[in-house]
């Protein structure tokens, strides 16, 4: 029974000393103390949030890196493509133009050559046909020294033309 | 449930039962002087002697024995003693009573000490009987510092001194700092009390108004309790092993919960929402005696725990003189190191009870309705 | 002999049924920890609260007993 009763100068002391203890520490233990903790964990949150939107931020500029890096290929891709076909194309060209070229020069050549030998073939006819003048002429001469020799081949001439 | 792993990893092992060897070593020549002695005297009253420990004193005792001359020798610190006495204050050291043989006049009355007690006598120091031997003498308002009240006091001094620099070094360094010294222990329990008792009973944006509360009690009943299990001087009150001081705590969750009670609570309570009249009138006066029930469980499951491990140690040493031999002693000092190690953890989880019920009861008070 | 003390023997009664509750609710969480391993904490709170509450109830029967003793 004895243990049972509360005694009023323990409750007195007990309300006195928790109340004062509760004052002291709530003014100069819990409140900096929570306060920390609180500012810590509102820290980690917010550098959990920073974190989170950093990654985001890193598969957003990946992917910006990626899709640049496509279109980059793309590009050298279509540049190339291009390069190729204007190098083909340029290829074509001058060999078309070459070929162009070459045929009107061989044309020209050809011309010419048709040219001068058309012009060799008058010149060495005129010669053959002076030559064979000069050397008829020769012959004549050297045949006709005698009368009846003229008067032979006259006649054979004639012949012939009476044949005809 | 982290200190009781720790606990059976301290007794695991050899090193533990060579600790415990010697400790018994140790305590045989004392239990056989305290035997030698005690077969002189008169008969050992183990009740008498629990109640002494158990309950409140008006000196510290540090120490007390039997010399070479036969003569018992008591070391002990005198407390003060304050008396209210028909608008006198008096205040005196207890040692003024000299063990309750001499008397302390007070105005026309005397003060004398009797089993623990101060009472109010006339100039002969008469204290009277009734038929069941209970006192008849009055008693003066009387605001001893007690033992209980200064090991109360000092437990308040270790909490300052613990928690102040702590916070100190909280508010210097701010809080992203690595924690250090006594900031290393602070920081586990004040999280462990907030995140693990207080949040998970109360709704997060009312539970940092009651967080400073929670914390103080729990930290002041833990400290209390592991103060008394201390078997020295400094420690040895049983301050939170008393119902006066349970139930002061008690009493503060109590006014703390109702008036902080929301307009949901009180219809809870007054008129059960949802039930028929007559269920109405069954659950009224059982909603309203709850409320007071809750409080009370709180005090007495404290009290209750404290002071059974008190008395459960306390017997198993009154053992060895009531058996009167020293063989026993081993068996009963083995037995007290186990109760011992129960103890702490109990003072461990008492604390931790007293707290998560507060929040508990606060949490049914203020939480919304979900 | 001294005389029979009732009050002893409810006490023992009492302690008997509040052992029983309690170890039945320590078998209940711990079946329901074994079984959820994960929500063990909150198994461990509830258990707490329980056992507290039962244990509450063991506690007014003792006061009582003291009393009428």
């Amino acid at each position: 029974m004895g243990i049972l009763t509360p005694d009023p100068g323990l409750v007195f002391w007990t309300s006195l000393s928790f109340i004062t203890l509760l004052l002291i520490m709530k003014r100069y233990a819990w409140k900096p103390i929570l306060r920390s903790l609180k500012l810590r964990e509102e820290r980690i949150t917010f550098s959990l949030r920073d974190a989170e939107l950093a990654r985001e931020e890193m598969v957003k500029m990946e992917e910006t890196r990626r899709q640049m890096m496509e279109k980059a290929r793309l590009e050298r891709d279509g540049l190339i493509r291009e390069a190729r076909a204007l190098k083909d194309e340029i290829v074509q060209e001058a060999k078309l133009a070459a070929q162009n070229e070459a045929s009107k020069i061989m044309e020209k050549a050809r011309e010419q050559i048709n040219r001068e030998r058309k012009a060799a073939i008058a010149d060495i006819r005129n010669q053959v046909g002076l030559l064979s003048l000069d050397i008829a002429e020769k012959i004549l001469r050297e045949e006709m020294h005698s009368a009846e020799k003229q008067q032979s081949v006259m006649e054979k001439y004639l012949k012939n033309v009476e044949f005809n | 449930m982290m200190i009781f792993d720790r606990c059976i990893k301290l007794a695991g092992g050899k090193r533990f039962f060579k600790h415990f060897l010697a400790i018994c070593c140790l305590l045989m020549p004392v239990a056989l002087s305290a035997g030698e002695n005690l077969e002189e005297e008169s008969e050992f009253d183990a009740a008498a002697m629990i109640m002494h420990h158990i309950g409140d004193s008006y000196e510290y005792s540090i120490l007390s024995f039997t010399n070479g001359r036969g003569e018992k020798i008591k070391v002990s610190l005198p407390l003060p003693v304050i008396i209210w006495h028909k608008g006198q204050l008096k205040v005196f050291m207890s040692s003024s009573f000299k063990g309750g043989d001499e008397l302390v006049p007070i105005g026309d009355d005397y003060l004398r000490l009797y089993h623990e007690k101060v009472y109010l006598t006339d100039a002969s120091g008469a204290i009277n009987h009734d038929e069941s031997q209970s006192v008849l003498n009055a008693q003066p308002i009387n605001l001893s510092i007690t033992k209980n009240v200064a090991s109360m006091m000092l437990s308040c001094l270790i909490m300052l001194a613990i928690f102040i620099p702590a916070a100190r070094r909280y508010s210097r360094k701010g809080a992203l700092v690595a924690p250090k010294g006594a900031q290393s222990i602070v920081e586990p329990i004040v999280l462990f009390v907030r995140d693990d008792i207080i949040r998970a009973q109360i709704d997060k944006d009312k539970a940092d108004r009651f967080t400073p509360f929670l914390l103080t009690i729990f930290l002041f009943i833990l400290i209390n309790n592991i103060l008394g299990l201390i078997p020295f001087f400094p420690g040895g009150a049983n301050a939170s092993g008393n119902i006066s001081f349970t139930l002061t705590l008690a009493a503060f969750t109590f006014i703390l919960t109702n008036i902080s009670g929301s307009k949901h609570y009180w219809k809870d309570v007054f008129v059960v929402p949802g039930t028929p009249l007559p269920i109405k009138l069954l659950l009224v006066p059982i909603e309203f005696i709850g409320l007071f029930t809750k409080p009370f469980a709180l005090m007495l499951r404290l009290f209750a725990n404290i002071t059974a491990g008190h008395i459960i140690v306390l017997s198993l040493i009154s053992i060895i003189f009531v058996m009167k031999t020293i063989f026993v002693a081993p068996v009963s000092v083995f037995l007290s190191i186990m109760i011992y190690c129960l103890e702490f953890l109990v003072s461990f989880l008492q604390a931790y009870i007293f707290t998560l019920l507060s929040s508990l009861f606060i949490g049914l008070a203020v939480n919304e309705h979900h | 002999m001294e005389q029979i003390s009732f009050t002893a023997l409810g006490l023992g009664l009492i302690i008997i049924g509040v052992s029983l509750g309690i170890g039945k609710i320590g078998q209940a969480a711990m079946e329901a920890m074994a079984r959820q391993p994960e929500i063990a904490s909150k198994i461990q709170t509830a258990m707490i609260i329980i056992a507290a509450l039962i244990e509450g109830a063991g506690l007014f029967a003792l006061v009582l007993a003291w009393l009428v003793n």
